[in-house]
């Protein structure tokens, strides 16, 4: 279990950070929580030249509000998301999902930027960062770029960030009236990652009709994805239970899920139904 | 390979070294620095045996570089108590019997430390949250929690 020799690199802004990536391109590799690099490197499966620590980029470790959005750095630990007074007022979704990622000591290093750029099947920030709208900000030489969450997520552990990108802000909306959001997963046992979870955001209009449903699901498919079926059987309607149930159905449509040893497709596809519906009950209770 | 040094305070007690970039901290614990105490158990960052204290928060030492922690304050088990006078934690292990071979205790305390500090008064269900990161094949837990409740009202009484 020891990595393979490299030089070791500790910017203390992003423009040093860029700088070092354009200089040894593919031969370096962002070193954030490490929490998902470090086992890589350990198995030898990683095995980069040139590892740059963002470590002490402190300008990229802040949650800000900004109008009607909340603003967070790439270097935000999970459980700075997971305490943050202002996301659990303005975005409860990203506090909740931070909240169960794996366990203390993984929030304590886990940064929301090196998550997102990881982009493990398995991770559970990409269901409420989808089921968001929410946006990334990546910044290389050449300038910078929003990137929406449709975008972002390309395939398993691939992102559209380019060579030479940094990633450096995560933008999230703050909630709406008449919202309920919820994530709930279902764990594997030994890592605590998501065999399946589900992001939920709910608005209902005065009448208490669904104005605007968003489901994210994570841990089931190769990557992330919103669950348009399910959405669209819920906007228009008087939720109770008996349409949350019947829209939940659908969570796993046109979906071809992952399977392994933890669990098998057909199972997975099950997780997502029930969950789905799980998460929306919750969502709904909370409006 | 060039190295790089590193300045760390470890239990109050200043360190300086010359290291591999690639070096594990919690190698660097144990086998530079000669402490220990600091367990290894599964090296894949699932146990939480090497967790040990970066400025105040619980981390898994087999999961840093040593490079990472450079300038920081680190706790390990050897920094909490000593013998004739344990830490409250340490005599709730024992009292509790929160131990059987011993092996996951080191980190298991500094998990249980970190976790009074955030929940001086935790709930059951705080408190094996807060340990979920800690694996024991020995005790089933419940003496463990019943160890980290002993501490967590020992700790209490001190500080009225
Ligand atoms: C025991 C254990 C359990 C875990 N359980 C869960 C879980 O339940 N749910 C979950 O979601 N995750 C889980 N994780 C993963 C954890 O959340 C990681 O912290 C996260 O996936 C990666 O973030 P990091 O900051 O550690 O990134 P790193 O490991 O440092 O980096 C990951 C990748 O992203 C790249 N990168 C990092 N930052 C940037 C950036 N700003 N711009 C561009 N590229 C960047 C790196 O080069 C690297 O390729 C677990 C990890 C462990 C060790
Ligand atoms: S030895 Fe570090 S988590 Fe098991
Ligand atoms: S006491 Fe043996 S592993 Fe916990």
């Amino acid at each position: 279990m020891i990595p393979a020799a490299f030089a070791y690199f500790r910017p203390t802004n992003v423009k040093e950070a860029l700088t070092l990536l354009d200089q040894y391109k593919d031969e370096a590799k962002l070193l954030a929580g490490g929490h998902s690099l470090i086992p890589l490197m350990k198995l030898r499966l990683a095995q980069p030249r040139y590892v740059i620590d963002l470590g002490r980029v402190r300008e990229l470790e802040y949650i800000r509000e900004s109008g009607d959005q909340v603003l967070i750095g790439a270097m935000t630990r999970h459980v700075a998301v997971e305490t943050s007074d202002l996301l659990r007022q303005r975005c409860p979704l990203l506090a909740e999902t931070a909240s169960v990622i794996g366990d203390a000591q993984v929030r304590n290093m886990g940064t929301i930027g090196g998550s997102l750029a990881h982009a493990d099947p398995a991770a559970d920030y990409p269901a409420a960062i989808l089921a968001l709208d929410a946006e990334m900000r990546a910044v290389s030489s050449q300038g910078e770029r929003w990137i929406r969450a449709e975008d972002f997520f390309v395939d398993m552990l691939t992102t559209a960030l380019q060579p030479g990108e940094l990633l450096v802000e995560i933008k999230v909306p703050a909630l709406p009236p008449r919202t309920g959001t919820a994530y709930v997963k279902v764990a594997q046992k030994a890592s605590g990652f998501a065999l399946c979870g589900v992001a939920v955001v709910l608005t209902m209009d005065q009448q208490g009709v669904c104005q605007h449903a968003a489901v994210g699901i994570t841990g089931v498919a190769p990557k992330a994805y919103r669950a348009r079926a399910v959405e669209q059987a819920l906007r228009g309607q008087k939720l109770d239970a008996s349409v949350m149930a019947a829209a939940s159905a659908k969570a796993a449509e046109g979906i071809d899920p992952l399977e392994d040893l933890h669990a098998s497709a057909e199972y997975r596809a099950h997780l997502a139904r029930v969950f789905c519906r799980r998460a929306l009950e919750q969502a709904h209770a909370r409006i | 390979m060039t190295r790089t040094t590193i300045e760390v305070t470890i239990n109050g007690m200043r360190y300086r070294h010359e290291v591999e970039p690639r070096l594990l901290l919690v190698h660097y614990i144990r086998d530079v620095v000669g402490l220990t105490g600091t367990h290894i158990g599964c090296e894949t960052s699932l146990c939480g045996a090497c967790t040990v204290l970066l400025n105040g928060a619980a981390v898994k030492s087999c999961t840093l570089f040593a490079v990472q922690a450079d300038g920081a304050e680190i706790t390990t088990i050897e920094g909490l108590g000593e013998a004739g006078q344990l830490h409250p934690i340490q005599e709730g292990f024992w009292m509790k019997h929160g131990l059987q071979c011993g092996y996951c205790t080191p980190g298991m305390i500094l998990a249980a430390y970190q976790l009074l500090q955030r929940y001086p008064d935790p709930t059951e269900a705080q408190i094996r949250h807060g340990i979920e990161g800690n694996l024991c094949r020995c005790t089933g837990y419940q003496h463990i929690i019943e160890a980290i409740r002993y501490a967590a009202e020992k700790l209490r009484s001190q500080k009225v």
